[in-house]
């Protein structure tokens, strides 16, 4: 008798909720019955993965608050603070520090499964805006909490990306500096910036991305539309499963392995070789002393090297906004028939492939010494792959003889 | 798919429960470093260290306040008179043997002191109502402006609690308790140490 009864009180207080605020048909529409391909694969896990890694970056970052001072004079001394006296300070830091470098794994992970995949094409484009927003969000955010710990690295880190605004206009760099050289005043206001604004526009962003997904559809590996073939009677995509639970289910192993590897660096390597923190960054700021050799932190360092291999400074900071700028206009750079590169041509498997091994190769050189005698040369050969790889689009996706992509999903 | 619920229902129900259970587990381990950051950290454990007070220019019938873990720590040297005046007061106590009240094993007594110096009163000068710090109202009957038959004590402006000499709390006010004594113990020189005493070390 009490389950039936339950059941009943459970139906009349979701009815009483439903009739205020749209709790169910919100859970249906993106959740419970929302139809995603069924042809998912590993590419597929890294949109949820981002979405957790926010939610650390909320978390830690909210208890960092706690104990950070945003003041030059005690900036440095209070992350030492975290890290020896407050309980458990360390791990809360290494989790944030950890989470900005594996926020930027999964965003570029899931960015090249959109690649791969032509998820960007018509009618995604939006989705691909959007998301491209939230890529510039998050290089913001992570540049202005890399200024936070007012380490050497911090400081001098600060000093060369602002002067970047300096090439374009030096008016623009001294308002964004609020001083004449990078100060107590830049560093407020980029704690404001980075504790307060930036994470608001981040986390609404992310709705409207996910938002905009679900009115067009999620593309799938087979780059197909599962909205053409629908049940006739149900009107539900015959090629698509409901996201939860099989996808919900699905996601949650890649977060378990996730996790693993996300806990394997805080605990065993969180400073991973000076990547993810680097070794300057344990010196307090001096503005009177650069140190030796200053790189950006590993995911910056594609553009960087794109701006060090330009010898003019205008033209290296433009070719290192447009570098990611491009991104935004690859809607219509991509004039091919097929969407995934399952069902593409040699051409643009090819430049695909060249494309991102300069990426990779830019990576690199962004974080060598520019005075070795390869840097230089390399990190041109790949600036002009890189950017042939958008530019001459419209013509190697034109002439690439693509094989018919199927009608229905492949499994 | 429809038909394997009815298959194996009790299987499905043991892995939910098992994957839910250690689900929880897992949010109640990484809880954990999150709630114990908010816990006083090393530092503010270091700023409680003991604090040395030098009581030995301290005249009788004064008070003088040092600071020990951020609160106000009073010592005052209580004049024969006023010790006299404590047995008196324990028909209008609410507490007047610190039964229920806070303060170390040797200063349980009706002077709420140690046996070595019962005049001085060591006091944590908080008042057990709601943390205000009260006032001085030392001198007896209508020169503190206590009324009439004001014995002597200590009064809280925030909401009229009132100790006597020994930071015992009269009835018919808020406070619940008396005044905590913290552990202390005298050293040579005339000097106190606030904060620590013989059984557990300084």
């Amino acid at each position: 008798m009490s389950t039936e009864t339950e059941n009943t009180k459970l139906a009349q207080v979701t009815q009483w909720i439903d009739a205020r605020f749209p709790m169910s048909s919100l859970w249906r529409d993106h959740i419970s019955e929302y139809y995603a391909p069924k042809n998912f694969n590993f590419w597929y896990y890294f949109g949820s993965l981002a979405m957790l890694v926010l939610v650390i970056q909320l978390v830690t970052g909210i208890f960092l608050t706690m104990n950070y001072k945003p003041d030059a004079r005690y900036a440095f001394a209070s992350v030492e603070y975290i890290m020896r006296d407050v309980n458990y300070g360390w791990l809360i830091r290494y989790m944030h520090s950890t989470g900005a470098s594996m926020f930027f794994v999964v965003v570029y992970l899931h960015m090249c499964r959109g690649l791969m995949y032509g998820s960007y094409r018509k009618p995604r484009e939006l989705v691909w805006i959007v998301g491209m927003a939230i890529y510039l969000c998050l290089m913001g955010e992570a540049f202005m909490g890399y200024l936070l710990p007012w380490g050497q690295m911090s400081y001098w880190g600060a000093q060369v990306i602002i002067s970047l605004f300096d090439a374009i206009s030096p008016p623009l760099a001294l308002w964004i500096r609020g001083d004449f050289v990078v100060s107590d005043a830049t560093l407020n206001r980029f704690f404001a910036f980075h504790v307060i604004a930036l994470p608001l526009v981040l986390v609404g962003l992310v709705l409207v991305h996910i938002i905009a997904l679900h009115e067009v559809g999620s593309n799938n590996p087979d780059g197909v539309e599962i909205k053409k073939h629908k049940d006739p009677v149900t009107h539900k995509p015959l090629d698509g499963i409901n996201f939860h639970p099989y996808y919900t289910l699905k996601d949650l192993v890649g977060v378990s392995v996730f996790l693993g590897i996300f806990s394997a660096v805080v605990f065993f390597a969180p400073e991973m070789g000076g990547y993810f923190l680097e070794a300057n960054n344990f010196i307090p700021a001096d503005p009177m002393k650069t140190p030796p050799h200053i790189a950006p932190v590993w995911y910056f360092t594609p553009f960087y090297a794109i701006l060090r291999a330009i010898p003019q400074k205008q033209l290296g900071v433009i070719a290192m906004g447009a570098a990611v700028m491009i991104f935004l206009a690859l809607p219509w750079l991509d004039r091919g028939l097929v969407k995934s590169i399952r069902y593409r041509g040699n051409l643009y498997k090819t430049a695909f492939g060249l494309f991102i091994t300069a990426f990779l190769i830019l990576g690199y050189m962004g974080t060598q010494d520019p005075n070795l005698w390869y840097v230089n040369p390399t990190s041109q050969i790949c600036t002009v792959i890189y950017f042939s790889f958008f530019l001459l689009m419209p013509i190697y996706t034109r002439l690439d003889k693509s094989r018919q992509a199927p009608d229905r999903v492949t499994s | 798919m429809s038909d394997s619920h009815s298959d194996n229902g009790g299987r499905r129900r043991f892995l939910i429960g098992a994957a839910g259970a250690l689900g929880a587990a897992g949010a109640a381990a990484v809880a954990t470093p999150f709630i114990m950051s908010m816990l006083p950290s090393a530092r503010a454990k270091a700023a409680g260290a003991p604090v040395e007070v030098d009581v030995s220019k301290l005249e009788a019938g004064m008070m003088m306040t040092s600071e020990w873990r951020g609160q106000p720590v009073w010592v005052v040297n209580r004049t024969p008179e006023m010790l006299a005046q404590l047995a008196k007061n324990s028909d209008r106590l609410r507490d007047p043997g610190s039964e229920n009240s806070e303060q170390p094993e040797y200063c349980k007594n009706p002077n709420r002191s140690s046996a070595e110096h019962p005049n001085l009163l060591v006091v944590v000068g908080i008042c057990t109502h709601l943390g205000c710090s009260p006032q001085d109202r030392m001198k007896a009957g209508n020169a503190a402006g206590m009324g009439e038959d004001w014995p002597g004590g200590f009064f809280c402006p925030c909401h009229g609690s009132k100790f006597d000499m020994a930071a015992r709390v009269f009835q018919n006010v808020p406070a619940p308790l008396n005044m905590r004594i913290p552990p202390h113990m005298y050293m040579a020189d005339g000097r106190l140490l606030v904060g620590a005493d013989k059984s557990k070390g300084a």
